[in-house]
């Protein structure tokens, strides 16, 4: 993310070396450019546009907005959230630790003669096995939901533009990211420009 | 079909779905529902009827912890229970709250996976009520335990004794079920507010507000390749939590019907309990969410159309029930056993005969008739009272069903129970500490899911034009 693009001066900001007097030159900062950010007023200009740029050829791109927007997704060529199989592992693996904890303590930790049944009497086993099996799989879900989304983060470039605080309220935006290899500050911009935006901003990291 | 010509476009003044006519007649869009509903939070503004609440409920709360106090000094000793009735109102009363938060996971989870929309302007408080009641059910177990201190005990660990819990027991059972229940409400409630937590962080322009909902948020950005994983998430913890509730109750059922105590070893007991479980909670969120509707004048989004469905699914449920009791009397009679039919007759008839036809009253006579009046269900005063009626009944169908040990097999071990002082200070503090943390939430977190509500808006407003969570999920 942090990456610094071609094209764009490759100094670093430099740290305020110690010593240095309040008024002492800093070396020249250069801010880094996050990448462009366009906004729309509805979903359906911001999944268009999504799919203009995927089409022009961008690949480090991502759209925003209060709810929602599935043709967005799509438009990003991400079909199909991986969540399903991270939950049905995280599922599969409480259910058996749950079935083999059970197993282990009633059979050989702690074996107890309730009635003459036998230790293994696995049916009864079943209803703690199934709540494992739901306990884990939402655990993982939450856990794993942030885990691959990266959150939570509290610094994100995008937070740096004011306008991007109507992305929970009532704006569409489309960043298209410095990263992207395609990415040139002037010719994004014209580009963006072109799919009638409300507004075109820069953002910084 | 594919020669059929296009039918003529559907007019768009009025869309889709009922409940979402006064969002569209009075004129609602994106900011105006962020308004609605987050400024209620963010500007702390109050109406009375919050306070009247608040310090109501605060002033039980009270009341718990005095009874909680002199019950971890004295012992359970104070409460009414004896050797028939070892558990008494502490699993009538357990039993009772769990029910009531049954209804939050139904309407979050069954409803969604049923594509049924107007859940999506009760959920969000629905499942903060499941949370609540779960809590003040837990409470009960943990009191009756004598020294709750050692309450870890329940749970297999590790430890020097070598020792672990006996894995073919309901109350076993009981414990993983009301745990992975608390906890998995917690999330999926937890879930659906982190994009409104991030609208609200966006919103607020106090700087505390800024700051704690911004921690809440947890950085919530709206990017679109979350998002659709978000819905991937809230779909399979819709489709997990539909059995888990299900699930729940049932295994609270077997804490008795797995017994041979004549009336409670009985195969509808699951299904019997899950229905009157629905039944109360659903007269729950209807008695509370009328008076928040009318105090801070949400009426565009708790519909009186809303109020009408509850009452239809009450009227269902209030009549499986009703098969319930039919049937727990008409098996005891045809099943020819002396005990169940002596039960019986002890029960309608007994000593306690009292309590079990306020019962037939309170849940079965009065709101089976009255519901059946779509004025009835769509007038506030007397839908109120139909709810509160429905959780008297349902409270008394628990010390109905407890009741029973005082009069089983042998005369020699029948017994007597009443309740003392502090079995009811008990009972009104977790009301209290029900209606507190309730009303807490009111204040602190939106009582309306605002990203939800915004999507069911029709697109020409700049809503997602009734599209909702997990129809675009995969």
């Amino acid at each position: 993310m942090s990456t610094v693009t071609p094209g764009t001066p490759t100094t670093a900001p430099l740290h305020h070396a110690p010593g240095q007097g309040e008024h002492a030159t800093q070396a020249p900062l250069v801010p880094v450019t996050y990448g462009l950010l366009a906004m729309f007023e509805t979903g359906d200009a911001m999944s268009h546009a999504v799919a203009k740029a995927v089409e022009a050829g961008y690949t480090h791109l991502d759209a925003y907005s209060p709810y929602p927007v599935g043709e967005a997704a799509d438009a990003l060529k991400f079909p199909k959230s991986e969540m399903g199989p991270v939950m049905f592992i995280g599922g599969l693996t409480g259910a058996c630790a749950g079935f083999i904890m059970q197993y282990w303590a009633n059979t050989w930790g702690y074996a107890l003669n309730i009635g003459g049944r036998p230790y293994f009497s696995w049916p009864s086993f079943v209803p703690i096995t199934f709540e494992m099996m739901v306990l884990t799989t939402a655990l993982t879900g939450l856990f794993g939901l942030l885990a691959i989304c990266g959150l939570p983060r509290y610094h994100h470039p995008l937070f740096n533009s004011k306008a991007f605080e109507r992305a929970t309220r009532d704006r569409f935006f489309v960043c298209i990211e410095a990263t992207d290899p395609k990415f040139n500050l002037a010719d994004t911009r014209a580009f963006l420009n072109g799919l009638h935006p409300l507004s075109v901003e820069e953002v910084m990291e | 079909m594919a020669t059929a010509e296009l039918p003529p476009a559907r007019s768009t003044e009025l869309p889709l779905e009922p409940e979402m006519h006064p969002l569209v007649q009075n004129k609602h869009d994106l900011v105006s529902v962020g308004d609605a509903i987050g400024e209620v939070v963010l500007k702390g503004e109050h109406p009375r009827g919050w306070w009247i609440g608040f310090l109501a409920g605060f002033a039980m709360l009270q009341v718990l912890a005095i009874a909680v106090c002199w019950l971890f000094y004295v012992g359970v000793g104070i409460w009414g229970i004896n050797v028939p009735t070892a558990w008494g109102f502490a699993i009538v009363n357990f039993v009772w709250w769990i029910g009531i938060g049954h209804a939050g996971t139904l309407i979050s989870a069954i409803l969604l996976l049923l594509h049924q929309k107007w859940r999506t302007s009760i959920n969000r408080f629905s499942e903060a009520m499941t949370i609540f009641a779960v809590m003040c059910a837990g409470l009960f177990p943990l009191l009756h335990m004598g020294r709750p201190w050692f309450f870890y005990w329940l749970y297999p660990f590790p430890n020097v004794a070598g020792v672990w819990p006996q894995f073919r027991s309901p109350l076993t059972w009981d414990v993983f079920a009301v745990t992975t229940y608390f906890t998995v409400s917690l999330v999926f409630w937890y879930i659906g507010l982190v994009p409104d937590l991030a609208a609200l962080r966006d919103q607020a322009r106090k700087r505390w507000q800024q700051i704690v909902y911004g921690l809440l948020a947890l950085g919530w950005r709206g990017s679109a390749i979350h998002w659709r994983r978000y819905e991937k998430v809230y779909l399979i913890l819709g489709g997990i939590s539909t059995p888990l509730v299900l699930s729940v109750h049932t295994v609270v059922s077997f804490d008795f019907a797995v017994s041979i105590v004549p009336l409670w070893h009985a195969t509808i007991f699951p299904p019997f309990f899950v229905a009157g479980a629905i039944y109360s909670g659903f007269a729950m969120v209807v008695a509370i969410a009328l008076p928040v509707r009318k105090w801070y004048k949400l009426e565009d989004f708790f519909t009186d159309h809303h109020m009408d469905i509850m009452g239809k699914v009450m009227l269902t449920t209030g009549f499986l029930v009703t098969y319930g009791y039919f049937s727990e009397a008409y098996m005891a009679w045809y099943g020819h056993s002396l005990y169940e039919w002596g039960t019986t007759l002890e029960r309608m008839f007994g000593p306690y005969a009292w309590t079990y036809w306020i019962l037939i009253f309170t849940n079965c006579v009065f709101p089976l008739t009255a519901l059946w009046s779509k004025k009835i269900r769509t007038s506030p005063f007397w839908l109120e009272l139909v709810c509160i009626s429905v959780l008297i009944g349902m409270w008394f169908e628990r010390y109905v069903i407890v009741i029973t040990l005082t009069r089983e097999y042998v005369p020699a071990g029948w017994g007597h129970y009443s309740p003392t002082f502090w079995d009811y200070a008990t009972m009104i503090g977790s009301l209290g500490l029900f209606l507190t943390l309730f009303f807490l939430f009111l204040r602190y977190l939106p009582m309306i899911s605002i990203t939800e509500m915004r999507e069911l808006l029709p697109k020409k407003q700049g809503g997602g034009g009734g599209h909702s969570i997990m129809e675009n999920a995969p």
